[in-house]
């Protein structure tokens, strides 16, 4: 069962004269890994803020089509009840923390939705233990490194045991270790909680391997949405619209040349397996 | 020539950010210093043009001691394109941008306006000059945060992270850009942690972290170094990775390009017969 639908959506931010989503249609399932990318502008962000009523409670403008989250309409569900199905982390952490200590941040939210205290405790456990962040637990996140304080962000986010996580751009200014500390988290959360990520990103190679959609927009349309093997097969390498792999570009152009491998390698690992078995 | 030597470097609120880089960059050469977020990358950097000045050790800039110079004189030979491009931004348009900066450094009228026109036609700006900065695409404010720099065409041209936040079609533009400005002779210095932008560049790589060098070679050696990479806090770009993975079946690991790989599993496996 879909656990996100939309359908037609079109919408235009007020005081701009450009439809930045131009009729989008989109059903996610429950605990789908949907990575939404495409050159700045084409519309991905805004696709996130129509998903959890930033849009348009926050920012406004003319906006056309239907939107269900779990079933509800974000347009007439206050942002306070959406949040807590449909959690978003933003590109930049330190706009998400403020609090004097990573525990702090974290029961934030659950102050603010008005848990008692034993409950709040128990969820703060339970994300710490999560996503591994029990050692700096009285740390301020301000001294964290990069990687941490956008662990906290989505550990903070987590605590509103949301269905669905949403993120935009979590990584871009993450270093390649710390990138891959959080995609590789997001996939465990995906898998073994299932929980649904739907994140937007410019970079692809470390996401390839766990999505099972990934859905390219160009000019505020959806111009591919598959499973990433089948975008992979049919997309141009000339395409520049998205960063394709170097190892898809690699297995695209053998299999071009030398009808190899027969398989199609999303990974260096599967490609391995591919060629010696 | 740029000479680093052994500098030491501590902010005011007592990190240690530089312990004792020596390093020298000679013209025409194009240096890639990677490491991970607070290796000390963009502080290293600040040292090129004076902005920052070392506690122990000197940065020479063609023989000249940056604490016995100033950062105008300096920044005429070492441009500096910071990661932000909108901090930067003030103008009420693109052309008047770029001519701000060159008045600021001295050059007259005349001369100020024919490179204003040469940087911006370099960069592929010149239709956007009376067009605000700030209505600007993301890749656009890139790019004239560099024409800004590139104007009064400094001997060095240093890029901070260029592909931050840039999509595929800016990061190709930026990778045309940086072989251009090699090819013109210009040298450039890029801080980045984005392995596989880095890799086609084929730079000489400068590895820091927790600011010391830890390596310092060509490409070829240092992006294929996954030990070295790891410390650094950074993953083996993929085709260095899948060549690795396949070296015991016999192909050369030291490929860094789609292109080099395709050669090299090809040959193999038709000889071998693989498939």
């Amino acid at each position: 069962m879909s656990i996100i639908e939309i359908r037609g959506l079109c919408f235009r931010y007020s005081g701009s004269e450009e439809m930045v989503l131009r009729n989008i249609d989109l059903s996610i399932d429950e605990g789908e890994f949907v990575l939404i990318t495409g050159p700045t502008g084409c519309g991905k962000s805004t696709l996130l803020r129509c998903m959890n009523g930033l849009i348009p409670h926050l920012y406004s403008g003319d906006y056309k089509g239907s939107v269900k989250v779990m079933n509800l309409n974000p347009v007439n569900t206050p942002p306070y009840i959406i949040s807590q199905h449909a959690g978003m982390v933003l590109q930049n952490p330190e706009n998400q923390l403020f609090s004097l200590s990573v525990e702090g941040d974290i029961a934030f939210a659950l102050e603010n939705i008005g848990l008692n205290r034993e409950e709040m405790v128990k969820r703060v456990e339970t994300v710490l233990k999560l996503l591994r962040l029990e050692e700096i637990r009285k740390r301020s996140p301000y001294e964290l490194s990069g990687g941490q304080k956008q662990k906290v962000a989505i550990a903070s986010i987590l605590a509103l045991q949301p269905k669905i996580l949403l993120l935009d751009e979590p990584t871009s200014s993450l270093d390649p270790r710390s990138a891959k500390s959080i995609i590789d988290a997001l996939a465990w959360l995906c898998k073994d909680k299932k929980l649904t990520v739907i994140i937007t990103e410019h970079r692809l190679d470390l996401l390839v391997q766990y999505l099972s959609k990934l859905v390219i927009m160009d000019s505020g349309k959806i111009v591919y949405n598959d499973h990433p093997r089948n975008v992979f097969e049919k997309i141009s390498l000339e395409d520049t619209i998205i960063p394709i792999p170097k190892l898809i570009q690699l297995v695209r152009l053998l299999k071009k040349e030398f009808g190899f491998p027969q398989s199609f390698p999303l990974t260096v690992e599967e490609f391995v397996d591919s060629l010696i078995g | 020539m740029i000479e680093v030597e052994k500098v030491r470097y501590i902010y005011p609120n007592g990190v240690e950010a530089l312990r004792g880089v020596s390093l020298d960059i000679r013209e025409g050469e194009l240096i890639a210093i990677m490491g991970e977020n607070g290796s000390g990358k963009t502080t290293l950097i600040k040292h090129l043009n004076g902005l920052l000045k070392p506690v122990e050790g000197r940065v020479l800039i063609d023989g000249v001691d940056t604490r016995k110079s100033s950062v105008a004189e300096l920044s005429k030979k070492v441009g500096i394109v910071f990661q932000s491009p909108d901090s930067m931004f003030f103008s009420e348009s693109v052309w008047d941008e770029v001519y701000f900066s060159l008045k600021i450094l001295g050059y007259q009228s005349g001369e100020a306006e024919s490179k204003v026109e040469w940087a911006l036609k370099y960069m592929d700006l010149w239709k956007y000059r009376d067009r605000s900065p700030f209505t600007l695409s993301g890749g656009e404010k890139k790019r004239l945060s560099i024409a800004i720099v590139l104007a009064w065409q400094p001997k060095y041209i240093v890029i901070d992270e260029p592909t931050v936040g840039q999509d595929a079609p800016n990061r190709k533009r930026l990778e045309l850009l940086i072989n251009k400005l090699r090819k013109d002779g210009v040298t450039v210095i890029l801080s980045s942690h984005d392995v596989e932008f880095i890799v086609d560049l084929r730079p000489r790589v400068i590895l820091l972290s927790r600011g010391q060098i830890i390596a310092d070679g060509p490409a070829e050696s240092i992006l294929t170094d996954e030990d070295k990479l790891e410390k650094s806090s950074l993953l083996l770009p993929q085709i260095p990775l899948l060549m690795k993975r396949l070296a015991g079946i016999g192909v050369n690991p030291g490929c860094l390009t789609v292109d080099e790989a395709i050669r090299e599993i090809s040959s193999k496996f038709k000889s071998q017969k693989i498939w």
